[in-house]
């Protein structure tokens, strides 16, 4: 029985209500509780902020495509002019990598920022069992995996044919095979296409051979969803990602929520969750006339409350881009003329990886920087707000204490700006220049606990401290009666001065105290669903005819997945 | 300038990690703070002073500083010099993997021979190898796209393969042969290779200058001979056959003209 009591910090957490106020928390058995007794262990947390473990909404942090990372990106581990490999403490794994880092270094980076729970936002189906070999090796941070649907031939064909009990009977048998999440749905119909040499570029481009459009892939993965009274909602990567006048094509896919409701015991009350919007909020025709379209785009989302997003900051490194969009890194590739590789995960999904230098002295991606800042910066709802690099892709998750201190702090982020190359362009083609705003450490709380916690239907057990709640605790060196700004803001969020995982002291002035302190667990979703004949027919003849493997080579079997954290729901 | 001479005490199991040695990790520091910078055995944190003997102290800028490495072992010694600026470092015997890595300026002279991965994606300086190099010297880091951009390189005996790989700037002399695969990628600089170089000279290079006295054991394909030409090379006054390619790869233009690479051989 270990008790700890968190004494008089400044906590930040919508859940239980403080925004900044003084007060305890108090720690016993994993659990957040009301008192302990006297015999607890004292920290004290007197000028410094204290907040819920974070939880990342959306990264890429486990399974094939980063690992084809790592193979055809060696030198990812000397970047910065210094050997990032060479991070290593007397009791912990040894680290590397820097853009696409290994293992251990992205469990323990993650928690020296506070984090206790990611979700990999791309898992192919036929790779599931590499996603879990790789979740299991990653530190302290509890995970779970969303298996993608949006280019799936069996979904394509139950939604088009309109049976939505086989496509949820479908879902379902995929989740429990690969002990998955959720809905991931990347470039709808697209990645498919794309097999033919073609993409789908607006929400009613049909695909080929299937004749089904994008706009009737989401609406119908959202109402399976919905069936299936699944914890998180869709989590969508929409058609025409990075390129000039995309914003209609995202407006178009956001309002095919419109029509749908939650459905859910899980305390989330929106359907559909558009990740990276950063790389969708585009305005223009070509490089040369591209503009920021966020504050178009943020309008809608502010006022369609069924909906949730988060930002894809670009951070301005050297990072390596991964999507499930095979097609976008094709094209990434023939831009910038560094290495391609690709993958195709036969009739489920595709996948692509291409380096990708964000220099502060090209306007495309000054620009990108911009827009990035300013959806986060006009959203109005923090709890359908929610902070991302969509790792590695818009940066390394690593930066978040600088995408936070550029929110947090318009003096470093107009720095930033003015030093550009083409900062008057940017000044022109944005409004971020013209914005004020600075998030607070409590709107930062709910956009990096609360909010990822509550979409993804972990709202009761992550993302806040009342009492019964995971005691998964950060403190910071930050004193909210003293603002630090800037590069110490920075510095002060990149190093928790503690952070209790499950009521585990794992880090200590930034510095990560063992190699395992705490067991991980791996989240997953059992959906009861009736005993569906076709659907079983259907995959055992799919297997026959198409796939490169027997069916029973096929589940993630429990030895992958050795701290399973099931959530059952009952029979729609 | 200001030397200090470091002395191995005994030589190591595993191989040492010395970052610290370069001119601009010294900088400013006595003989005990030199003695105190970081340097890990395999995944074991030591200090320098775990391992070495430290006499002088250092200058006060890296330009100032001048150090001084002896003792048995110094072939199980990485990095030395990598990363540095500026000043000078003398290796009284062998150098293992990454010696002079990144190097941006400064004098590196190693006494014996180098191992894989010298002068790394170097920038600039001057590295001289009084012995051999094995493979990779000067060339990109593997998977890396950004080869040697400036500097000067001298070779006194060979160097294995894989020379200069992707190397975009710079000069590399070889004072006697290279093993295969020479300038692969190359999109500038210069190599010059005194002796002979076995085979793959010049493959994809798209720009830059390949020398070698000695001719190519077997010539790519993608090279065309366009001329005879007498030019001074490194002192050196021959009459060379000129050939461009590798003519398997595009090539960029240059105000209207179609840019190659030029490999030169003596003529007979
Ligand atoms: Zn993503």
């Amino acid at each position: 029985m270990t008790e700890i009591i968190i004494k008089n910090g400044h906590v930040f957490d919508s859940v239980s209500g403080l925004k900044g106020e003084v007060a305890d928390v108090c720690i016993k058995d994993g659990k957040i509780v009301e008192s302990v007794g006297n015999g607890a262990t004292v920290i004290d947390a007197a000028g410094k902020t204290v907040m819920a473990g974070a939880v990342d909404v959306h990264t890429h942090v486990a399974g094939p495509k980063v690992n084809l990372g790592r193979w055809y990106r060696p030198e990812d581990k000397f970047r910065l002019g210094e050997r990032c490999s060479a991070k290593m403490g007397p009791n912990t794994h040894i680290e590397g990598g820097f853009s696409i880092p290994t293992v251990f270094k992205t469990g323990y980076e993650y928690a020296r920022m506070g984090f206790a729970f990611l979700m990999e936002a791309a898992m192919p189906p036929l790779y599931a069992r590499h996603v879990h070999e790789e979740i299991r090796d990653t530190p302290i941070q509890d995970e779970a995996a969303l298996p993608v649907f949006g280019n799936n031939w069996f979904m394509f064909e139950y939604l088009k044919n309109g049976e939505l009990d086989n496509a949820a009977a479908y879902v379902a048998w995929v989740l429990r095979q690969t002990k998955g999440y959720g809905i991931k749905c990347v470039n709808p119909g697209g990645s498919e296409a794309w097999g033919w040499g073609l993409n789908c570029m607006t929400v009613n481009d049909p695909v080929p051979y299937f004749e089904i459009t994008p706009k009737e892939i989401i609406d119908g993965l959202i109402a399976t969803n919905e069936h299936l009274k699944l914890p998180h909602s869709v989590h969508l990567h929409s058609n025409n990602l990075g390129n000039p006048g995309n914003y209609t094509t995202t407006l178009d896919s956001l309002k095919i929520a419109e029509g749908h409701k939650a459905n859910n015991a899980f305390g989330r009350d929106t359907v559909l969750h558009h990740t990276h919007l950063q790389f969708h909020s585009y305005g223009g025709t070509t490089w040369a006339d591209f503009e920021s379209k966020a504050k178009e785009v943020m309008d809608y989302v502010n006022k369609q409350e069924n909906i949730t997003i988060d930002t894809g900051n670009v951070t301005l490194d050297e990072t390596t881009t991964m999507t499930a969009d095979g097609p976008f890194e094709y094209h990434l590739s023939a831009l910038n003329h560094l290495k391609w590789a690709n993958v195709d995960v036969e009739l489920e999904t595709a996948a692509g990886v291409v380096p990708y230098i964000y220099g502060k002295n090209v306007k495309v991606c000054e620009m990108q920087w911009a827009i990035g800042l300013e959806i986060a910066l006009y959203a109005k709802d923090m709890m359908r707000t929610m902070i991302t690099t969509d790792h590695p892709n818009a940066g390394p998750f690593t930066r978040y204490p600088r995408v936070y201190a550029w929110l947090m702090d318009k003096e470093y982020r107009d720095a930033e700006l003015n030093g550009f190359k083409w900062s008057s362009k940017v000044i022109d083609a944005t409004t971020l220049a013209e914005i004020d705003r600075e998030i607070s450490l409590y709107e930062l709380s709910q956009m990096t606990r609360a909010a990822p916690a509550k979409v993804l239907g972990l709202g009761s057990t992550f993302g806040g401290l009342a009492p019964g709640m995971n005691a998964n605790v950060a403190v910071y060196d930050i004193n909210p009666d003293n603002m630090p700004k800037g590069i110490e803001l920075e510095n002060a969020l990149a190093k928790a001065a503690y952070f209790f995982k499950d009521g585990v002291k794992c880090v200590e002035n930034g510095v990560v105290l063992e190699a395992n302190p705490v067991v991980k667990e791996t989240y997953w979703v059992d959906a009861k669903v009736p005993e569906n004949k076709q659907v079983l027919h259907d995959v055992s003849e799919k297997f026959l005819k198409y796939y490169s493997i027997n069916l029973e080579n096929y589940d993630v079997a429990h030895h992958y997945v050795p701290h399973p954290h099931v959530i059952e729901i009952e029979e729609a | 300038m200001d030397t200090v001479t470091i002395t191995l005490k005994k030589v190591p199991g595993l191989y040492l990690e010395c970052e610290s040695v370069t001119p601009d990790k010294f900088a400013g520091k006595n003989a005990e703070e030199i003695a105190a910078l970081p340097c890990a055995e395999g995944k074991r944190n030591y200090v320098l002073g775990d391992w070495f003997e430290i006499a002088g102290a250092a200058g006060a800028t890296a330009a100032d500083t001048k150090i001084v490495v002896n003792g048995a072992g110094t072939d199980k010694c990485k990095y030395i010099g990598a990363w540095m600026t500026a000043g000078e470092v003398v290796v009284n015997g062998t150098a293992d993997m990454f010696t002079g890595a990144w190097m941006e300026g400064g004098k590196l002279t190693v006494k014996g021979d180098v191992r894989s991965f010298s002068a790394l994606q170097m920038k600039g300086g001057e590295f001289i190898i009084e012995g051999r190099a094995w493979n990779y010297l000067a060339a990109a880091y593997r998977g890396d796209w950004r080869g040697m951009q400036g500097g000067t390189i001298r070779v006194k005996g060979d160097v294995g393969s894989d020379l200069g790989t992707f190397m975009n700037g710079g000069t590399i002399i070889v004072e006697g042969n290279a093993d295969i695969h020479v300038g692969t990628h190359a999109e500038g600089g210069t190599i010059i290779i005194k002796g002979k170089a076995h085979r793959r000279v010049g493959g994809q290079m798209v720009k830059g200058e390949i020398y070698v006295f000695g001719g190519c054991d077997v010539m790519m394909p993608g090279f065309k001979k366009i001329e005879e030409r007498e030019i001074e090379v490194d002192g050196e006054k021959h009459v060379f056959n000129v050939f461009i390619g590798d003519l398997g790869e595009r090539h960029p233009k240059s105000k209207g003209e179609v840019v190659y690479g030029h490999l030169y051989t003596l003529k007979e």
